[in-house]
């Protein structure tokens, strides 16, 4: 139903997305940096070293990169938007809004929960793009491997269906952040205390679904392997 | 400054109400509230903190559903009214919260464009920026338009939360205390606003308040509240020319005391 909002809409994307950016850059590439200097060993055990850019490749585009983009945007957006939306209803607010003829959960639910389900799976297609360079930065360095080879090894594994289960991961780990963050903050109550509140709920209701919704959607995509 | 006289007319009733009851869990808040406001008329409902005024306010803008009772609000019945029809209805009705409620990440002028830009469709940039200087001449701060809530002082608060539901051009403005946590002189310029706003904007007002001076400078009539009903209602002196023990503290705490 018009209007679509579109300017709240990118408004929000900037605010999850473009300045999520730098921690998202910074975890991802020590994770995959310190996932392959503590895989090697066991590798190592089995004259297996070579196999380590696919053992990344598979850790990473499969699991770790949604996964983690997922926990660092509950913790960071999440919570941002449990305690604005908190701190709106608790200030009358989000009434002031509704008084004055505008739908406020159109206007803060909607453009907060579609910006959560843009950005996050585009935030870890990037954390999965910068591990890979940490990892390659440690490959090369021990082993000596070349750019190319590299990259042909971290592909050589992966499928269609992996990419597809990791995006539909990271398409439903945002949308959860963003409903249960919004849901935290728009139901809030209890003044200052409920804000708090609000913004903690956020953050360990939507770890906690994201690691079950990891459980159910790897179980999914495993039957279509 | 003198309230001046009212253009009202008592055959025209903007917002009626019959037998409303609205209760949180156990606790009955209003039990039986009957009343009528006229066209072009401020009525001032007084009562105690926890008395259940803003209770009432928020049931007629539809925040609040009624557990019982009929509630008219410019001829639209909030018992059968759609989510549509109620949206456009509140349009039509200025809600002045208690501590304001400006959206605090927003400058004056986003704040004030807000229901405007959000209302009225096709509307151009210059009929905004008229539409806002306008109203903030209205509550006389015109100089605060770039301003962010937070560098607002509590009375330059209330005034532009005034504006913001003038900008609409209301028939009907509900005021949640305008005057608390103010100072007295402070006190004074929102009742003289809220006058103006009766005199200029041509509009029917419930007041919300606990504060005797600002019912005596701006009510027409004055509705006492007690014990989830409308005790005594009519002029500020016939309210409060009783002896009726809920009522007279209430007038030696505020003028006596």
């Amino acid at each position: 139903m018009p209007p679509f909002e579109i300017k709240e809409v990118m408004r929000q994307c900037y605010e999850t997305g473009v300045r999520s950016f730098t921690l998202i850059t910074f975890t991802g590439f020590i994770t995959g940096l310190i996932f392959t200097k503590q895989s090697r060993p066991s590798l190592l055990t089995f004259g297996a070293q070579s196999w380590l850019p696919s053992l990344v490749s598979i850790a990473i585009m499969r699991a770790l990169a949604p996964l983690i983009t997922a926990l660092i945007a509950a913790g960071k957006v999440g919570s941002s938007i449990g305690a604005e939306l908190g701190s709106m209803r608790v200030t009358e607010q989000i009434d002031a809004m509704e008084v004055s003829g505008t739908k406020p959960f159109k206007y803060l639910v909607c453009t907060r929960v579609l910006a959560t389900t843009i950005t996050i799976p585009i935030l870890a297609t990037y954390t999965g793009f910068v591990a890979l360079i940490g990892g390659y930065l440690n490959v090369a360095t021990n082993e000596g491997t070349s750019y190319t080879t590299f990259w042909e090894q971290v592909f050589e594994p992966l499928t269609f269906v992996d990419f597809v289960a990791s995006l539909a991961k990271a398409i439903v780990f945002g949308f959860t952040i963003g409903i249960v963050g919004c849901y935290q903050g728009y139901y809030s109550n209890k003044g200052t205390e409920g804000v708090g509140k609000a913004a903690n709920g956020a953050v360990v209701t939507a770890m906690f679904l994201v690691f079950v919704e990891e459980i159910l959607i790897v179980q999914i995509a495993g039957w279509f392997r | 400054m003198e309230k001046g006289k009212a253009n009202i007319d008592y055959k025209d009733a903007v917002i009626t109400i019959r037998g409303l009851e609205k209760s949180f869990g156990d606790f009955e808040v209003l039990r039986g509230i009957d009343m009528d406001l006229y066209q072009g008329e401020n009525l001032v409902v007084l009562g105690r903190s926890g008395t259940g005024k803003s209770v009432l306010i928020k049931v007629i803008s539809g925040l609040l559903k009624a557990d019982k009772g009929d509630v008219s609000v410019l001829g639209c019945n909030l018992n059968t009214i759609t989510d549509k029809e109620l949206q456009e209805l509140r349009i039509r009705i200025g809600f002045s919260f208690q501590n304001s409620a400006l959206y605090d990440s927003m400058t004056v002028r986003k704040n004030l464009e807000f229901p405007l830009v959000r209302n009225r469709k096709n509307i151009t940039r210059t009929e905004i920026n008229t539409s806002v200087e306008r109203v903030l001449d209205a509550v006389g701060l015109t100089h605060t338009i770039n301003q962010m809530p937070s560098e607002l002082s509590g009375g330059q608060r209330k005034r532009i939360g005034i504006a913001r539901t003038l900008i609409l051009n209301p028939e009907v403005m509900l005021y949640d205390e305008p005057t608390a946590g103010l100072d007295p002189i402070t006190c004074i310029e929102i009742n003289d606003l809220i006058n103006e706003v009766q005199q200029n904007f041509h509009t029917s007002s419930i007041i919300i308040t606990h504060d005797l001076t600002c019912a005596k400078s701006t009510g027409d009539r004055v509705a006492m509240l007690l014990d989830g009903q409308f005790q005594r209602v009519g002029s500020f002196e016939e309210v409060f020319n009783t002896n009726d023990d809920r009522v007279k503290p209430f007038f030696e705490y505020n003028f006596i005391q």
